[in-house]
């Protein structure tokens, strides 16, 4: 069962849900597995503390051009192919741009010398270890790097399909999301109730229904601000799977990277709530 | 001397301050919002594209849309379709799918499958990412746009929402451009920062904050643009607001200021108001003071 | 020679365009003949990176061997630098002006860029 925990908007909760309902999770014996596909700000390790023991450089394709086979002047294919301006012709050899690569292989296919063949370049790593007993993955995408979604991918193969895997996602609704939410059996949307929270909430529900990925949502600093979201939620039908109150102690120990569960008195409660309400969306949608 | 005689002149004149944050929800919006209240006559720009949240305070009046038109997507005829399967060996996105049909949300439009398909069945069809708008707002024009769910290319978009910016900045006679940014550091981040003379980073004081303004310090750097910090929410951990600020001095990043958490930025927001006009004597004069420095910096830049 | 200066307009008494990637154009200049025309740059305009690559090789196109801009990043430096198109940088007031600049001998060929990328 893969969870990917998504929002629309940033800072809603994503990381603080993945973390205490894998906490919940692990003390109540189940096999869970998590990841942390927020490539460029990767956070759930402060929460979980892993023991990371393997670290994976992620390389993508990049073109090299054999001088030699090359006819320059007389061609320029590969510049002219390119759809991302990652090649040019210039003083008769073709100059290749690294960074603005996607590694999509259409030079290489194209050139009719043959000239071109795959170098790769590093996009970040992967790391791997555990939380106690439970698998922990994550990536870091090398700083200036544009491109994560192949190194979202990575992470995605690196880590462990137990019982129940949850997937942290970065915020937005872009490419990147799309990668960490490909595969998603379930995805749980943490928001937080004011009219940024909301907006956001209905760009990434219209991602999912795209998608066809069921989904729920759960309400993030509960009573911060008012009840639109919950209003929402009636008007269109989209189920609350649960609520974790807006609360000074919750937010300070978050602040020091620590987890609710266990350190906020009631919180536990919540994620239990939480798991209650996701299990039994899951097992409706299956009947 | 009319804008319009020396368009070079005023070119130079224009300064960009683009507010990011690297973790999202520390209050990048809310602090935009609030600066668009004060300072200098300027044009503001929502580089959020992915999740654009600026106009629901600033409640724009869109004089003009343009369609958003980028990059390519595949389409396989089904009519002309063989059956070869070459398209789906050769695509890297896993953007074809065993029917010989494109996922659309995976396809980077490449242009390897039109490249390889014998029967012409695959074409590379123009890409309609999303839409932008010039509006006009009580605090200026703004530029703001919508990209279309699961489409790639937020780069692009940035850059034309930022030159849009730039440009009706030139026409007014505008000294400032005030660009809201999206959360992390990848393509759209770095497509909100190219040229910018002064990158804001709102923080707040938790542990993934501070473990991302450090990423986004980095990410500064790397392209050479001025770094000013905000520390919002400060009254959640003395400890860690101290730990940025000395992470700052030691850095050699200007502190811009702290702001307190306060339940006025919501209570502002619900009403669509800046945190300045719902509470002009307390936050607003804090913001104030912000602005203050951060202007004070430009100028110091700018000689 | 030829020599390409990144151009706001088409004309001697357009503004030079500060930008090298996005400028909106080139006027192209042969310093022999005196005849000027206009290479259009708005194709480049709207990318998000590599506008400084694709300005180069369009300037390469034209046989320019040298140009005359504002600033320049580092991706189009190497680029002009392959194509042995030396690079003026600093370049203002009109392409009539900064073209003067240039044969007055006031402006240094630039041994590095001057700017990071994505400008």
């Amino acid at each position: 069962m893969r969870i990917v925990i998504a929002s629309g908007k940033g800072g809603t909760g994503k990381t603080t849900v993945v973390a205490n309902l894998a906490t919940y999770l692990k003390l109540s014996g189940l096999n869970v597995s998590v990841a942390d596909c927020d490539v460029e700000e990767p956070n759930l390790h402060l929460f979980l503390n892993p023991r990371l023991d393997i670290e994976k450089t992620t390389t993508v394709p990049v073109p090299k051009v054999d001088p030699e086979r090359c006819t320059g002047d007389d061609c320029g294919l590969c510049a002219q192919l390119c759809r991302f301006k990652a090649l040019i012709l210039m003083a008769g050899e073709v100059m290749v741009f690294a960074e603005l690569c996607h590694g999509c292989g259409l030079c290489t296919l194209a050139c009719p010398e043959k000239a071109i063949i795959e170098d790769s370049r590093i996009i970040g790593v992967v790391r791997s270890g555990m939380v106690g007993c439970m698998p922990f993955t994550e990536g870091e995408l090398r700083i200036g790097e544009a491109m994560s979604p192949p190194l979202i991918e990575a992470v995605k193969s690196a880590s462990p399909k137990n019982e129940v895997e949850l997937i942290d996602c970065p915020p937005g609704t872009s490419c990147p999301v799309i990668k960490s939410l490909d595969g998603a059996d379930f995805s749980v949307l943490v928001t937080e109730p004011t009219p940024f929270g909301l907006h956001d909430l209905d760009l990434a529900v219209q991602t999912l229904r795209q998608l066809r990925i069921p989904f729920g949502v759960v309400i993030n600093r509960d009573g911060m601000g008012n009840s639109c979201v919950h209003d929402y939620l009636e008007r269109e039908g989209i189920a609350l799977l649960g609520t974790i109150p807006h609360s000074l102690e919750a937010a300070q120990a978050y602040s020091r990277g620590q987890l609710h569960v266990g350190h906020v008195q009631g919180f536990e409660a919540h994620y239990a709530r939480l798991w209650d309400n996701i299990r039994q969306q899951i097992g409706e949608i299956h009947s | 001397m009319s804008p319009a005689s020396k368009p070079n002149k005023n070119a130079k004149a224009i300064q960009e301050v683009v507010v990011i944050s690297g973790k999202g929800g520390t209050g990048k919006t809310s602090v935009t919002a609030a600066l668009a209240a004060l300072g200098p006559k300027k044009v503001l720009a929502d580089c959020d594209v992915d999740a654009a949240d600026l106009h629901l305070v600033l409640a724009p009046d869109n004089i003009r849309t343009e369609d958003f038109i980028a990059g390519e997507r595949a389409f396989i005829n089904a009519d002309a379709c063989v059956g070869c399967g070459l398209c789906l060996e050769h695509c890297r996105y896993g953007a074809v799918s065993a029917q010989f049909e494109i996922i659309n949300e995976n396809c980077e439009g490449c242009g390897v499958c039109a490249f390889v398909c014998p029967e012409d069945a695959a074409v590379m069809l123009p890409r309609h990412c999303g839409v932008w708008h010039i509006a006009k707002t009580r605090f200026g024009s703004l530029v703001h746009a919508r990209l279309g769910v699961a489409e790639e290319n937020s780069g692009k978009l940035v850059t034309t929402v930022r030159q849009a910016a730039r440009k009706l900045a030139e026409e007014q006679g505008a000294s400032l451009i005030l660009t809201d940014g999206p959360p992390g550091i990848g393509c759209p981040v770095i497509a909100s920062l190219g040229g910018a003379d002064l990158a804001l980073a709102v923080a707040e004081p938790t542990t993934s904050a501070l473990h991302d303004l450090k990423r986004v310090h980095d990410l500064t750097k790397h392209f050479d643009i001025p770094l000013m910090v905000i520390i919002n929410k400060s009254g959640i951990n003395e400890e860690i607001t101290k730990t940025i600020g000395d992470y700052c001095k030691d850095n050699g990043v200007e502190m811009a200021g702290t702001l307190p958490y306060d339940n006025a930025f919501t209570q502002a927001q619900i009403r669509a108001l800046s945190v300045v006009e719902y509470d002009p004597e307390g936050r607003g004069r804090d913001l104030l003071g912000l602005w203050n420095r951060i202007q004070a910096r430009l100028d110091q830049d700018n000689q | 020679m030829i020599i390409a200066i990144s151009s706001q307009g088409p004309g001697l008494e357009s503004q030079v365009d500060p930008r090298f990637g996005r400028a909106a154009g080139f006027v192209v200049v042969d310093t022999d003949s005196g005849k000027h025309s206009y290479s259009d740059n708005e194709q480049n305009l709207q990318l998000a990176q590599g506008a400084g690559i694709q300005a180069a090789q369009n300037v390469a196109k034209t046989g320019a061997t040298a140009v005359i801009t504002g600033h320049v990043g580092p991706k189009a430096y190497l680029a002009l630098n392959k194509g042995n198109i030396q690079i003026f940088l600093g370049a203002s007031g009109t392409v009539a002006e900064s073209l003067e600049a240039y044969k007055n001998g006031t402006m240094q060929p630039a041994t590095s860029p001057d700017k990071q990328g994505h400008w």
